[in-house]
């Protein structure tokens, strides 16, 4: 099968500045497949490298087997969620909707039906006079996705499109958006800086750090066995631990990740002190120092909370520590 | 201490007067609007209305004396074939004006909104900005000078063995003439470049508004460079273009001073109105004269809003 977007050695410098730096992709067809990193590490240089709106410096881009260079968006069967949305404001919705069919040439009675099924879609039937000004964020992120879906896209690219709604609805757009994907069978190309976005909705997902991809894999296998310190903590806010410390503990001399969920406070174990303590909520969250290591442990509710300055010993199950021999 | 705890012990009058007005906002509203709103309700919109009042009077033919009883008659006046000349001459001048400013206009905006920055935005200002500072009347006197008969222009086309093609053109009836400081091309080159400014300034404001995104998604959803800009660049951009072309239109139609120094005998409406209410004293209708623009760009605006100019607002 062949892929629905591959990078070959990819890269996009603005001058000096690495925004990609020689990227491989592999995105197949029918996949949900997440770009994570923090911000300035490349992803969204890389969607719109999809997008067509950049153009790379070095390498090929491959959409569904055909060389991209040269390819204008206009020509690219890739459509975008932009994450301000870019709805058109002199525009109703249904005109807004139904934006690449009148390109398209479509007659009218087309588009207006075409659009109609398409707010069905995303939940808002009859919507379709309104202005996107008198829309609620949620919504308008809504008719961007039904305007990115009319022109029945290949590869749909979703740049944060979630990052602007609060927490509520941003958990069940994330559901939506999921369940919309299974339904259409169209590739997803998400872009996101939030971690738990990406480990919930995505087949595969692909950590960016500098211009360059650290880790692709199985959100399961980015969690729990992240092949370089930078994944440890940037996507499971693992505690790292530096190699002479590893080295102390199991023999062998290399950076470790070690869960906060994972750390317990017991009778025995290694000696930590405590620094600070914060309740979050469903648990409370524990700053150490352990050997000179910072390091972070969650408390589940209901036990007991250590006092700042006290010295604690920590444990944990030996399958928890996971070596990163791999690559450090 | 205690005392101080919620005061910050700051006094004095300044500081009791910005007290009460921070007690009382709509004083300070008020105090700040009714300067501005007397100037514009007495002076400015009062001798409007009394003009317009001047225009229902009407001048005894025979003693020359204005009789103050209201009439159209004078309104009458202005569909004689003479001075509806004047006025068809004006609005088709007033409107080349407009649509070539416009056009010059868009592109110098677009690179300004969308690419310069830091010194190429000073360098775009300062290049669109400059031809204001300098006298209106030196601009146009240099003008008559760059498109008088030894000027040169002439010059120009006479060493590049062109002269023929500037003859050609200056023996167009209307808008051609003994040289083009006496035609109305030269009359219409000399608002375009007089008015320019007040075109391109709008136009880029309304341009710096339009997200990058925007022309993006455009693209995205299969619009080529030419689609995106008639179907979302241009309807963003419209209410600067009308704005723009207010200034230039309405400019056009009551400037009495260009038309007089770079183009042929034939008047335009300021003319008329200068000529009706000094020498020939014919008050009434000059001000006739007057409320031809404010109607015409009446007018325009209601076509403009009706035609949905905007709804990007």
């Amino acid at each position: 099968m062949t892929s629905a977007v591959q990078f070959t050695g990819v890269s996009r410098h603005f001058g000096s500045v690495r925004a990609v730096d020689a990227v491989d992709i592999d995105i197949a067809e029918g996949e949900f497949f997440a770009m994570l990193g923090p911000s300035g590490s490349g992803k969204t240089t890389c969607l719109r490298l999809i997008a067509g709106f950049e153009q790379p410096t070095g390498g090929d881009i491959a959409i569904f087997g055909q060389s991209a260079k040269g390819v204008p968006p206009y020509k690219r069967h890739v459509n975008t969620v932009f994450q301000d949305y870019a709805l058109f404001p002199h525009l109703n919705v249904r005109d807004n909707v139904a934006y690449g069919l009148m390109i398209a040439g479509r007659p009218k009675a087309e588009r207006h039906r075409a659009a109609e099924e398409a707010l069905e879609l995303v939940a808002l039937p009859g919507y379709g006079t309104r202005k996107p000004s008198e829309l609620s964020g949620g919504q308008r992120q809504r008719v961007a996705l039904a305007r990115a879906l009319i022109n029945q896209p290949k590869v749909l690219l979703l740049d944060e499109p979630l990052g602007a709604l609060d927490l509520k609805l941003r958990e069940q757009m994330q559901e939506e958006l999921k369940a919309l994907q299974r339904k259409l069978g169209i590739t997803f190309v998400f872009v996101t800086h939030d971690q738990g976005e990406a480990l919930s909705m995505a087949d595969r997902v692909a950590v960016f750090n500098e211009g360059k991809i650290v880790q692709v894999g199985r959100p399961e296998d980015i969690y729990y066995r992240p092949e370089v310190p930078f994944v440890a903590d940037f996507v499971g806010s693992s505690n790292v631990l530096p190699p002479e410390v590893t080295e102390k503990l199991t023999g062998k001399r290399c950076h470790a990740a070690l869960r906060p969920e994972a750390l317990r406070i017991s009778e025995s174990g290694h000696v930590a002190t405590v620094r600070a303590t914060s309740f979050i909520g469903t648990a409370t969250r524990v700053s150490l120092v352990m050997d000179d290591t910072p390091m972070v442990a969650l408390i589940p509710k209901g036990q007991e909370i250590p006092a700042v300055g006290a010295q604690v010993n920590l444990s944990w199950q030996d399958e928890d520590l996971h070596l990163m021999e791999a690559r450090s | 201490m205690s005392d101080l705890s919620l005061h910050t012990g700051r006094s004095g009058p300044l500081t009791r007067l910005s007290d009460w007005l921070w007690r009382n906002p709509r004083m300070l509203i008020l105090l700040l609007l009714t300067p501005p709103a007397l100037w514009l309700g007495i002076i400015y919109l009062g001798s409007l209305f009394a003009l317009l009042a001047q225009s229902f009077f009407s001048i005894d033919e025979f003693s020359g004396l204005i009789v103050y009883e209201f009439t159209l008659k004078t309104y009458g006046e202005l569909f004689t074939p003479a001075n509806f000349d004047i006025i068809v001459r004006t609005v088709v001048m007033a409107a080349a004006v407009t649509v070539a400013a416009a056009l010059i206009s868009f592109p110098i905006a677009y690179y300004a909104a969308r690419y310069a920055k830091g010194k190429w935005k000073a360098v775009f200002y300062l290049g669109v900005m400059l031809p204001l500072w300098s006298s209106y009347l030196v601009k146009v006197y240099s003008w008559k000078l760059i498109l008088a008969k030894e000027g040169i222009l002439n010059w120009l086309f006479e060493i590049l063995h062109m002269k023929w093609l500037l003859e050609a053109y200056l023996a167009i009836p209307v808008i051609g003439g003994n040289s083009l400081s006496v035609s109305w091309t030269g009359t219409f080159l000399v608002f375009l470049y007089v008015w320019l400014p007040f075109m391109v300034l709008p136009i880029q404001a309304s341009l710096e508004r339009v997200p990058t995104s925007m022309l993006e998604a455009s693209g995205d959803l299969g619009a080529n460079p030419g689609q995106s800009f008639r179907y979302v660049l241009l309807p963003l951009a419209l209410p600067g273009v009308i704005a723009g072309s207010i200034f230039t239109f309405s400019l056009t139609l009551g400037d009495y001073i260009i038309p007089q120094i770079v183009g042929s005998s034939r008047r335009f409406i300021g003319q008329a109105v200068y000529s009706y209410q000094g020498t020939a004293g014919n008050i009434p209708l000059a001000a006739a004269f007057a409320v031809v623009p404010i109607v015409i760009m009446g007018v325009y605006l209601w076509v403009a809003k009706r035609k949905g100019a905007f709804d990007a607002l």
